[in-house]
């Protein structure tokens, strides 16, 4: 076995535990690398099948190549997608001017907790990885939230031998991330090796392509002439900037990422 | 200072954990680390010198990891990071585990993932209580490979006498709960002295840097020799196949091959080693190797689920319902003789009982604190007999750890963890 394949292995392990002791299991399905890599190992971890419904939630503000090709897949591929949107806080104008920590926590982290308490999900699988940002570093593969969605960072059960939180209060609900052990050349090698299709948007045009896929109000393409997967993981290996520095959400504030998740963001 | 992006030779990844008691430099040297050999990025640098800066403080390497708000106002780590870095030999993964008693469970966290470890000291406040206790952790998780770091040797004047004294006080600590170290390295995080490279403020030292001993550690988990090991995940039926899904835990096997499932003690033949691939359709392999997540259908359709352990019927595991174990608490509730617990090992879950705990130990200072004791407090180590509700399949830690290790459950959260020293065939209380 070579790394991809212990990376892979552990994966798929994580996947079908979450299946097993979760009846209300979603994906959600961000149409980034990570997440289209998390959906990949899932059909591999359920021999060609994706028994999981797939989570998209929509700010309004997405690149329109992102929505292209999430219902592309989501055809060609038989997907049952779930797409929520909190139409409400868009009514009333909700955008990055109003504070970007703001705009996320409103579309993102509460358009998710619209959908998860309208389908009543207790578990929820995330491509979120250790080495995107600091405070995902110190995350656990299953993850708790309480009932209002937060995270105690402060006092997170232990995980040991791959012995995971499966067991939680009625009003709670588990985040799940198969790919925490996974770094972002990893996700790139493995999108070469198994031929994932990923968004365009990764691949450079007129000497620039985007790094990290978000909103497009708050998303910045990085300057790079990488037109192709191998491009990208060359570019990577000499890389020296951090892989969100064109999300501007992490920028806001010293400790954005922080407030941010222990709120329920991703 | 300059930096060059190593690109490793081989693809292997070594996982180590980095331990010992708080404020002993830790973070600060993992950091370290990961700045010499440039994987951090330059956004990130000049985001925690801006930090420093507002907190009115030289460069913290610490802050590289310790990210949360908490952690850099009172400059510990409450929870394990885990990064990454390359040398020209190889990818790691590096865990900074908390050194702060309350955090003993996420250092746990840390540590039971990791393949070798590094167990630091403070050379001006020398031995403390949790640089003896997670000695006794490592050694009870079963991670034999470890090297002593005795930091902030510039606050000693570098002085060898310092070092050997602490050397040799350690030395001797460690020899009661049979850990040896591979060696001792004296280093200043701080100022960078013998962590990538060898420093001149230490002459005396002839031995390697923190990075020369992290590439001499072996990474050798080559699991497939051993006897085959298949705890059951789950049986699927989204098509016409019936696959018996799992992880291969230890040894080998290949279609045509028998597997006897315990304890159920059904057996029949392997018919295919089911694999999805969409480049290739069916992928057809003829052998699953440990480690690797596969799916079984078998030449008949017997009855199995999620916690039989597969295995050749000359090579079986225990199949019994008491067990002697070496456990360690982490529940703010006392663990109590004749409390009943989830147990989890491998794939099985059952509901056990605490028949009796042979003797309770403080893991810092090994005393024995009691015999034929009631309870297990918080942060203590104790030899006890389990009794599970019906028989399941194990082996002793010795033997396969993989089928050797278990986790207790209370109020929804593993509180404890341990380690099977022996099957308890006829058990009847004293």
């Amino acid at each position: 076995m070579d790394y991809l394949d212990k990376l892979e292995n552990q994966s798929i392990f994580i996947l079908r535990e979450a299946h097993k002791k979760f009846k209300k299991l979603a994906m959600l399905w961000s149409i980034g690398k990570d997440s289209n890599v998390l959906l990949w190992l899932a059909r591999k971890a359920f021999f060609g099948h994706m028994p999981l419904p797939l989570v998209h939630i929509d700010t309004s503000y997405k690149i329109p190549e992102m929505i292209e090709f999430r219902d592309r897949y989501a055809k060609e591929w038989n997907l049952n997608l779930i797409v929520g949107q909190n139409k409400k806080a868009l009514e009333e104008g909700m955008n990055y001017t109003k504070g970007r920590i703001n705009c996320c926590t409103a579309l993102k982290t509460t358009g998710l907790q619209q959908i998860m308490e309208q389908y009543d999900y207790k578990g929820l699988i995330l491509g979120i990885r250790r080495d995107e940002e600091s405070t995902r570093a110190k995350e656990r593969y299953f993850s708790p939230r309480d009932k209002n969605f937060e995270w105690d960072f402060k006092d997170q059960p232990p995980e040991l031998w791959d012995q995971f939180k499966t067991n939680f209060d009625e009003n709670t609900h588990i985040r799940i991330h198969p790919l925490l052990h996974w770094t972002e050349i990893n996700v790139w090698e493995y999108i070469k090796r198994e031929n994932i299709p990923v968004v365009s948007l990764y691949f450079s045009k007129n000497g620039k392509r985007y790094r990290s896929l978000g909103c497009a109000p708050c998303t910045f393409p990085i300057d790079s002439p990488a037109s192709n997967v191998d491009e990208i993981i060359a570019e990577l290996k000499l890389g020296k900037t951090s892989e969100r520095a064109g999300r501007a959400q992490d920028q806001e504030d010293t400790y954005a990422m922080q407030k941010l998740r222990t709120k329920g963001y991703m | 200072m300059e930096t060059v992006l190593e690109q490793p030779t081989s693809t292997e990844t070594l996982k180590f954990v980095m331990v010992g008691h708080v404020d002993h430099g830790k973070s600060t040297l993992v950091g370290r680390l990961l700045h010499e050999t440039g994987f951090i990025p330059e956004s990130k640098i000049s985001h925690v010198k801006k930090v420093c800066e507002d907190q009115g403080k030289g460069f913290e390497f610490a802050f590289l990891l310790d990210a949360l708000e908490e952690e850099r106002d009172q400059g510990i780590t409450i929870d394990v990071s885990q990064m990454f870095f390359k040398t020209k030999k190889r990818s790691y993964v590096v865990i900074d585990a908390p050194g702060h008693k309350e955090f003993l469970k996420n250092m746990i966290s840390g540590a039971s993932n990791a393949d070798v470890a590094f167990l630091m000291i403070d050379a001006e406040e020398g031995i403390q209580e949790q640089t003896k206790r997670h000695a006794y952790i490592l050694s009870l998780l079963g991670i034999k490979q470890i090297a002593i770091v005795v930091n902030k040797m510039d606050l000693v004047n570098y002085s060898e006498e310092v070092f050997n004294t602490t050397k040799d006080i350690y030395t001797k600590y460690l020899s009661t709960i049979n850990v040896t170290p591979r060696t001792f390295i004296p280093i200043s995080a701080y100022h960078g002295d013998n962590v990538t490279t060898r420093s001149e403020k230490m002459p005396w030292y002839k031995g390697q840097s923190i990075l020369e001993i992290l590439d001499n550690f072996s990474s050798n988990d080559d699991r497939s020799k051993a006897f085959f090991r298949f705890p059951v995940q789950d049986v699927y039926k989204f098509d016409k196949r019936r696959i018996i899904a799992g992880r291969v835990e230890a040894g080998a096997i290949s279609v045509g091959d028998e597997i006897l499932f315990l304890p159920s003690g059904k057996a029949t033949k392997i018919k295919t080693i089911e694999r999805w691939h969409p480049a290739t359709g069916q992928l057809v392999s003829k052998t699953v190797v440990a480690g690797e997540s596969t799916g079984f259908t078998m030449a008949e359709q017997i009855f199995v689920e999620r916690g039989d352990i597969g295995c050749i019927v000359s090579q079986k595991p225990i199949v019994s319902d008491h067990f002697q174990a070496n456990i360690f608490w982490m529940g703010n509730k006392h663990l109590e003789k004749g409390g009943r617990y989830l147990l989890k090992i491998a794939t099985q879950e059952v509901e056990c009982v605490v028949e009796s705990i042979l003797k309770v130990i403080n893991s810092s200072t090994l005393e024995e604190i009691s015999k034929n004791a009631h309870e297990v407090a918080k942060n203590e180590v104790a030899e006890i007999i389990l009794s599970t509700k019906k028989p399941i399949a194990f082996d002793t830690y010795d033997e396969i750890p993989e089928t050797g290790r278990f986790v207790l459950v209370s109020d929804h959260d593993v509180r404890g963890g341990g380690i099977i020293l022996k099957n308890v065939e006829h058990y009847s209380a004293i």
